[in-house]
């Protein structure tokens, strides 16, 4: 900055004298103002989740059989979309004649499931969370809800997913 | 209300809202919880009750106004 700058500023000054300090100032009310604010996007949260219970849609199951199933060794896992594709499930043959099926979204933060037949468990990766093969509830880590559970129906040698229910439910 | 008496109320009705600000985080929370495992019983009750914390904090921020209008010098 020249001198000559300088004294423009300065003349500046004088002729509209503020002060700076005054000017990042905020006073109670702007700072209660931000406050209200901040609790109107709270309340907009709420709005949003009752508008999205009221106005989602149920999601519809359809039968559909699941693939592999009967090839499942005892102690085996597999993959399956269900009720839509990019909604994996994940089927564990817990027996010859018994079959669990979850989603295979951890109820913490969406990551994949797995499951370990040596401790017999279902296990998410990310932040050590596990459920019971069971029926889905949560054995340890932050995960807050069971896994959703698919219901199975045996029809003859196929192996059918009819529905879903929601965490709680499971 | 007498001068000496208007900062502490001030300061009190600020620590109110944030106290308000708390409870309605935490309820946002809860029903958002409750609505993903499936409750959506839940939802009107945590908005209802939103509203009238918004309510009430939207009453705070009068009351702030009124008591800081009122201690400024009038050429301010």
């Amino acid at each position: 900055m020249s001198a000559n700058d300088s004294d423009r500023r300065a003349a500046w000054r004088e002729e509209f004298p503020i002060r700076e300090g005054d000017e990042r100032y905020v006073t109670r009310r702007q700072f209660a103002g931000f406050l209200v604010l901040t609790s109107l996007a709270m309340f907009v949260g709420n709005v949003w989740i009752l508008a999205k219970s009221w106005l989602g849609k149920a999601p519809r199951f359809v039968g559909m059989t699941i693939p592999g199933a009967a090839d499942l060794p005892v102690g085996g896992s597999t993959v399956f979309d269900y009720p839509e594709s990019g909604e994996p499930c994940l089927l564990i043959r817990r027996s010859q004649d018994e079959f669990v099926a979850f989603s295979q979204k951890c109820t913490h933060l969406s990551c994949a499931v797995t499951y370990s037949k040596e401790k017999d468990r279902i296990e998410c990766p990310c932040h050590v969370g596990y459920f019971s093969p069971r029926d889905g509830r949560v054995l340890q880590g932050p995960p807050p809800r069971p896994l959703p559970r698919v219901i199975l129906e045996q029809r003859g040698d196929e192996l059918v997913a009819v529905g879903m229910t929601t965490g709680s439910e499971s | 209300m007498p001068h000496d008496r208007r900062l502490p109320a001030l300061n009190g009705a600020l620590g109110l809202i944030v106290l308000i600000l708390v409870v309605q985080m935490w309820l946002l929370t809860a029903s958002l919880e409750s609505y993903l495992a499936g409750h959506h019983g839940a939802a009107l009750t945590g908005a209802v009750i939103s509203a009238l914390l918004f309510s009430a904090c939207g009453g705070l921020y009068l009351f702030v106004g009124r008591i800081d209008r009122k201690s400024r010098p009038a050429a301010r």
